[in-house]
């Protein structure tokens, strides 16, 4: 038995061998989309790290830490020569697009199944690099290969195929299982990886050897450290101990940045890792006043004379290619730093909160210059004292209080212990869902992204969408609902009966000339499902106006 | 004169023989197509169906007024002919063909095309007008050859073994398990079974078909002996405390739902095989122009896409029908729906 087993191994192994890169990397994405335990996805990462072509490798890298090569192909096209292919009429290919709920599973999906078996497909780099190629070439030249390509592609090769040009590549794996799978690999510790595979660095000139070795990072002067992120406090806060032992800051309502001044140059990443300097011209300054060799972590924020104004302003610009003067006008912006990760060329992390931050403050508070300031640490002797203050967040336009235990280190991710936000309630309305569409992902064909009004006198008035925050059997009760009680059938939205009402909680509300109702709402989620009010006891569009005036300047 | 069969609030309803086909509210006389619990339902007072049928609608429903026929034997219903054609669908799943003043209509049921040596070979019927179902009605669904899934199937339990895992294979009780064990039988001597799934399977063997017993797993049944063999549950099993006994386990689900990720992604299953007991839409084309029919009704399904499809192309003059089969969401392999007569019995 064992020994039938140990051939049937073998045989796979080797099967592996005369795989291609695409096809090992298909693999790779069906085992990591099925699997639902980290450790087996990080089991898959390694198995294939292992095994892939060192060019492959460091594509994969690249891609699941967000570089991808610019779209070569626009979807638009693809879809017209799937059409062609397939032979069906446009809006049957939506159709099956609605259902999907994904763009390249639908062009695999239709796709003529007829694969020639002598022709193999190449490695995932020759595909990429092939991408990069031929961007600027002309229409006939990429459909030319886009189409030869899918002809020589089974199904789960043309999805992921499909995935590099389309974009948005999630397939259940975060950047920290990717970095864990790779420092099991090359025997390095997760927060050195991490630092090596952010940064500026590009997968067509590096290598596997140069991307993991010490002395890259010692050149590339862009490189941040990873975040440290919070947990949101779930427990009594008098539970957390002596209240001596935490620093409390208000809880900044902006992008979470990090400013890096080295070899005399200024770096600006958001925590997207997405380097951002050029939409902030506010900071080039900083470049002469800061020391050379620093790293700090903190918030950009939009601000007025160093008092921060609602996220909404920030908004308007974040978007944008080009900065104009009107911009930097109304949406100024400061970055407010609250720790130092790098001083001198040294790492600062293993250093305690209180050391970093008196440093900080040396570093900081003689600039005097509104691009950058050093938020006030929040003094309180009682958690009760603390819990009253919080209460003001909202005039404060913060978000609440975060909380960091005085003698902790700067940790890579989001890690429990050490760094807690303890956010203010969000406001909330009850509204009913008007419109339903259908959701992508582990949701395609089921509605789960709805529209919902608010009533302005008999009138209904939609006034924000909402995708999140109901459990997986709600949203199978309301797709019963929308199937059974849609009104009338626009592509892939339906009207439904409105009758479903729900409590949707927002951090923020502005006023926008972009909605009907004049309001526009930051992070809306459905908090609860009010089975016990019927569309009757809905909030109104006043009420709305109400909670403008009073949140929204 | 009224169409022979008009669409109505019980049902499928031919006035002229005074029955309904797969009625969904009580009636007098009812012709059932098969044994799924969304078309053969309590409270009617007569059951037609084909003889293979019997036997389930005896388990499911227990005892009533039941008459049973053979392939192609045609039965007066007041001066209404109707006769049974094998579906392909599961086990005594019947298309049903009404004859009428020389016209034809037949109502499909549910079938599929593919022969899975167990459910009776499809075929198409000539008719004038049919009444099709389209659960899997988009040119997405496109089936691989069963035996190839089968290979999936067995690839993965093997796989499962050597990973000291046993592989849970959710089914329906009634068609996906039967197709399923026969697969299977050689990978594994014992292959145990949920309740639900024992049930209908030992109904079947009863009832004189040739089938791979299964063990039913009871309270008793001890830990040890179901280590790495294969256990075969109902959709509504899956994510219960039933499964704990089976720890550590790997879930496949077979379903042709599995053919789209997002499905397999949302129930969390480690496997997805894209088997199906209905046509794919190549089927489904193919058999509308088999059965020469001018007129088709497109019930259960996508039935709005692949109607519009057959008028655009001008394969027939086609129309949606609301039936209570289910809006392509409760078809008996929907992606979410859990039916009362599959549900685990926590025993």
């Amino acid at each position: 038995m064992n020994k039938e087993l140990d051939i049937a191994s073998q045989e796979r192994s080797s099967e592996l061998i005369n795989s291609s890169g695409l096809e090992l990397f298909a693999n790779l994405v069906s085992e990591l989309s099925t699997s639902t335990k980290t450790n087996e996805k990080i089991q898959s990462l390694v198995n294939y790290f292992a095994i892939a072509p060192d060019a492959d490798k460091v594509w994969v890298i690249a891609i699941f830490s967000g570089r991808r090569p610019r779209r070569a192909v626009n979807s638009r096209l693809m879809r017209e020569w799937c059409t062609e292919m397939v032979n069906i009429p446009e809006w049957l290919f939506n159709e099956c697009y609605h259902t999907v709920g994904d763009l390249s599973e639908t062009l695999a999906l239709l796709l003529p199944d007829e694969k020639n078996e002598n022709q193999k497909t190449q490695s995932l780099a020759y595909y990429l690099e092939k991408f990069i190629a031929i961007e600027k070439e002309d229409e006939n030249i990429k459909k030319k290969f886009i189409v030869d390509s899918w002809q020589q592609m089974n199904k789960s090769e043309r999805f992921v195929f499909n995935k590099f040009i389309t974009g948005s590549f999630r397939i259940g794996v975060s950047q920290k299982t990717i970095v864990n799978a790779l420092a099991k690999v090359v025997e390095l510790s997760p927060s050195v990886i991490a630092h090596r595979i952010s940064g500026n660095w590009d997968p067509v000139s590096t290598t596997f050897q140069e991307l993991l070795s010490e002395s890259v990072s010692l050149s590339d002067f862009s490189k941040p450290y990873p975040f440290y992120l919070a947990y949101a406090i779930d427990d009594d806060i008098e539970n957390l101990g002596e209240i001596n032992e935490w620093q409390a800051e208000w809880k900044w309502d902006g992008i979470r940045g990090q400013i890096i001044k080295r070899n005399n140059e200024l770096f600006v990443w958001s925590r997207g890792e997405e380097l951002m300097t050029d939409k902030f011209p506010e900071y080039f300054i900083l470049k002469d006043l800061l020391p050379d060799g620093v790293v700090l972590d903190g918030e950009i924020i939009p601000a007025e004379d160093g008092k921060p104004l609602p996220f909404a302003v920030l908004q308007t610009r974040i978007g944008r290619k080009n900065i104009g003067k009107k911009q930097l006008q109304e949406a100024p912006i400061s970055f407010f730093a609250y720790d130092l990760l790098e001083y001198n060329y040294e790492d600062w992390r293993e250093k305690s909160l209180t050391d970093r931050r008196k440093k900080l403050e040396e570093i900081i508070l003689p600039i005097e210059n509104n691009a950058i300031q050093i938020p006030e640490i929040i003094h309180c002797n009682t958690w009760n004292e603390l819990a009253e203050l919080r209460k003001k967040s909202r005039e404060m336009n913060s978000e609440g209080i975060m909380l960091k235990r005085k003698n902790s280190v700067y940790k890579v991710g989001r890690k429990r212990g050490d760094w807690w936000k303890w956010k203010i309630d969000p406001l909330t309305i009850d509204c009913v869902m008007v419109y339903a569409q259908k959701g992508s992902g582990r949701r395609s064909n089921l509605y789960t992204d709805y529209t919902f009004a608010v009533k302005d006198g008999d009138k209904l008035v939609t006034f924000t969408k909402a995708y999140s925050g109901l459990t997986d059997k709600e949203f199978a009760q309301i797709d019963n609902f929308v199937k059974r009680n849609s009104i009338e059938k626009f592509g892939p939205v339906r009207t439904v009966k409105p009758e479903l009402v729900f409590e949707i909680a927002f951090e923020g509300i502005a006023a926008s000339n972009r909605h009907k109702s004049g309001v526009a709402l930051r992070f809306p989620r459905m908090n609860r499902w009010r089975k016990d009010k019927t569309a009757e006891d809905i909030n109104t569009m006043d009420d709305l106006r109400e909670m403008l005036k009073m949140y929204g300047k | 004169m009224p169409q022979l069969i008009s669409f109505t609030d019980k049902g499928l309803f031919c006035e002229a023989g005074n029955f309904y086909v797969d009625p969904w509210k009580p009636v007098e006389r009812a012709v059932v197509t098969h044994g799924h619990s969304d078309h053969a339902r309590f409270g009617n007072k007569y059951y037609l169906c084909h003889r293979f049928t019997r036997p389930i609608l005896q388990l499911r429903l227990g005892d009533n007024n039941y008459q049973t026929t053979e392939w192609n034997e045609t039965i007066n219903m007041n001066g209404v002919k109707v006769s049974f054609h094998p579906a392909g669908h599961v086990i005594g799943s019947a298309q049903i063909r009404v004859e009428y003043n020389n016209e034809v209509w037949v109502v499909s049921g549910d079938y599929k095309t593919e022969d899975d040596g167990i459910s009776g070979k499809f075929e198409p019927v000539k008719c004038n007008a049919f009444i099709t179902e389209s659960t899997f009605g988009l040119p997405i669904y496109k089936w691989k050859p069963q035996q190839e899934i089968y290979d999936d199937i067995i690839t993965w339990i093997n796989k499962n073994k050597e990973n000291g895992k046993t592989s849970i294979l959710i089914t329906y009780s009634l068609g996906k398990a039967q197709r399923v064990l026969q697969a299977i039988k050689e990978t594994t001597q014992t292959i145990f079974a949920h309740g639900a799934i024992y049930n209908m399977q030992q109904t079947l063997i009863d009832a004189g078909f040739d089938l791979k017993p299964v063990v039913r797993i009871t309270p008793e049944t001890p830990k040890e002996i179901l280590k790495e063999t294969v256990v075969i549950a109902p959709p509504g099993a899956e994510g219960t405390s039933w499964m704990k006994k089976f720890h550590p386990y790997s879930i496949g689900v077979c379903s042709g739902w599995m053919q789209v990720r997002g499905n397999a992604r949302r129930r969390n299953v480690d496997a997805g095989f894209a088997l199906s007991d209905h046509a794919d839409w190549n089927s489904l084309l193919q058999t509308v122009k088999a059965t020469g029919a001018e007129r088709v009704f497109v019930t259960h399904g996508f039935q709005s896409a692949f109607s519009r499809y057959l008028n655009e192309e001008n394969i027939a003059e086609a129309a949606e029908v609301k039936t209570q089969f289910g809006d392509e969401d409760e078809e008996t392999d929907s992606p979410l729906e859990i039916k009362p007569v599959e549900r685990a019995d926590h025993e």
